[in-house]
């Protein structure tokens, strides 16, 4: 899976063959087009990255339009990742979305780069709870929900996803950060602050998915600072099911078919028929 | 369409202190980069520094499926990417950027660049040389910092090399020396590549004067490709409160100085 970070898909056609990919989960896609925040919008960090993007996508009709098509072309999972700044545009948004050909609806409440929305409903248990709710009513695809790490019990909103009849949840989006440039004096971010991504967040992410994957029932689709297999392994020994790829993909494009052969090699190595039968088998001290 | 590879390192070369030259082989890049266009260097097989460097092209050498490029050290990456010995193989992505300096039918055209924009500029005038009438503006901040004049002076029919402290050269900034010369005769097209406060002159020169130019810019890069949205420039067209962005990687890195707001 590929996430965000990935555009539509078509910037890693070019290298890459996208009928490798169990999946593509698109950028933050709205109901009306975003313009994005002020450059400038990336910073980059020891061992990762801060960004902030500020969701700039053409909205889900351009999105409908022009990209879907192309994507369905071919042969992997379409999840589109939907953001909203009310209840009522998560709401529209999904009506619009369940009646596309795509294959589920990642629910975005963890963006930190928008100033409202997003994050806002992501970090209480209520919050979380009520756009689920809403949102599930009126959608009938798969549908995970997008968890930010920037609370102080990600169990929480975990089980608000799990209550509200989602299908699964996924984590991490990323941690809010800022990095100052000493000699201006001035943070590098134009928005100043923005989410960290990158290997530099894994431990956190693996701490949270082997959190989350205790406390709910519902399959757990883990990201954050994925570039390896071996990283995906760590991942789902912790108790993720399936697992995604976001700036990781910035390294170079083939970094996801990597990713897949250093997993199957694991399982050589290891003589593991099924990667299901890994998941959550980590044994702690 | 770009490619990813591994580049062998064929030449090196260090112009000063903290700028080096590379020369690097890759036929699939030589054979189709245009004048413009950038590549993203992965330094190193670490996760640190995370990112590509992107790097703009100094001259494509085609019959020798070869690719020359300039930069100066400024963090870890270059340092890292100026450690590379000859017969290394470098990873590189390219050539990146759909918006390249266009030449159009021009028989008249003025390159001006500053510092270490100039590098972009190089393979321009070589190319547009071939049809046109090259006038080239360089200017440097001193006598110590001036780069490559032998190679411009070789692509360029008139080449002005200047200092802002006169130590070099002509006295002053190069825009100086290209309005004198626009107030003199007709040019068809401004190229510029350089810091935002030149590029910013020579906008507002081109456009008060109604004269085609093309800015060559740049923006923190994420990934190079167009997936990341990171490098964003304001379109010129952008009403006052509901802003407006295209992408230096993608759009760019060259844009007409009519499109962009900078
Ligand atoms: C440039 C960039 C853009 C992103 N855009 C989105 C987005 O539109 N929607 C979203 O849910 N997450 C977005 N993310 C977050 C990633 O999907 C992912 O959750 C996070 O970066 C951690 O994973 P990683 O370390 O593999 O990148 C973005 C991340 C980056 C670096």
């Amino acid at each position: 899976m590929l996430h965000g970070t990935f555009g539509y898909g078509r910037e890693f056609d070019q290298f890459i063959d996208l009928n490798k990919l169990g999946g593509i989960i698109t950028k933050g896609t709205s109901l009306k087009p975003r313009p994005g925040n002020k450059p400038p919008r990336i910073c980059e960090t020891p061992s990762g990255m801060l960004n902030s993007i500020g969701l700039q996508n053409p909205g889900v009709e351009y999105f409908a339009q022009n990209d879907l098509p192309w994507l369905k072309k071919f042969d992997t999972a379409i999840i589109v990742n939907a953001c909203g700044s009310s209840i009522d545009e998560y709401v529209e948004l999904c009506k619009i979305l369940n009646t596309l050909d795509i294959d589920g609806v990642e629910l975005n409440l963890s963006c930190p780069n928008v100033k409202a929305g997003c994050l806002a409903f992501g970090t209480t248990y209520e919050g979380v709870k009520e756009v689920t709710t809403a949102v599930r009513k009126v959608l009938d695809k798969p549908l995970i929900v997008k968890l930010t790490p920037n609370v102080t019990d990600i169990t929480l909103t975990a089980k608000a996803v799990e209550d509200a009849g989602a299908d699964a949840v996924s984590l991490i989006n990323t941690l809010l950060g800022m990095s100052i440039n000493i000699d201006t004096r001035k943070p590098y971010l134009a928005n100043n602050t923005g989410g960290l991504s990158g290997p530099a967040v894994k431990p956190v992410a693996v701490r949270m998915v082997y959190q989350v994957a205790k406390a709910v029932n519902i399959p757990v689709l883990g990201m954050g600072g994925i570039v390896t297999g071996e990283d995906a392994i760590e991942f789902m020994l912790a108790g993720a099911n399936a697992v995604s790829i976001g700036c990781g993909n910035f390294i170079s494009p083939d970094v996801s078919i990597n990713a897949i052969e250093g997993i199957e090699s694991y399982m050589t190595k290891h003589k593991i028929d099924d990667i299901n039968s890994i998941v959550g088998t980590v044994e702690m001290n | 369409m770009p490619v990813n590879v591994k580049a062998k390192l064929i030449s090196k070369e260090q112009l000063k202190n903290d700028i080096f030259k590379f020369v690097i082989s890759s036929k699939e890049i030589a054979n189709i980069a245009k004048p413009g266009q950038f590549l993203e260097i992965r330094v190193s097989n670490n996760i640190d520094p995370f990112l590509r460097r992107p790097i703009s092209i100094y001259d494509i050498d085609k019959e020798n499926s070869s690719l020359t490029f300039i930069f100066q050290v400024k963090g870890k990456g270059t340092t890292i990417l100026s450690q590379k010995n000859v017969g290394e193989e470098i990873d590189v992505m390219g050539p990146l950027g759909f918006g390249c300096f266009k030449l159009e039918n021009y028989k008249n055209i003025s390159i001006i660049g500053g510092g270490i924009g100039v590098f972009p500029l190089h393979e321009l005038a070589k190319t547009a040389k071939q049809n046109a009438n090259v006038n080239t503006y360089l200017g440097f901040r001193s006598k110590d910092f001036v780069l490559c004049e032998n190679d411009f002076n070789n692509v360029s029919n008139k080449l002005v090399i200047t200092t802002d402290d006169g130590s070099y050269g002509e006295n002053g900034f190069a825009i100086n020396y290209l309005t004198a010369d626009l107030d003199k005769s007709n040019t068809d097209c401004i190229y510029a590549c350089g810091p935002l406060p030149m590029l910013r002159a020579v906008q507002k020169l081109a456009l008060e004067r109604n004269i085609p130019c093309q800015l060559s810019l740049e923006e923190r890069m994420g990934c190079g490709i167009g997936a990341c949205l990171g490098c964003a420039v304001k379109t010129s067209s952008s009403p006052k409160d509901a802003p407006q962005y295209m992408h230096v990687c993608k759009a760019g890195p060259v844009f007409d100085a009519k499109d962009v707001e900078i």
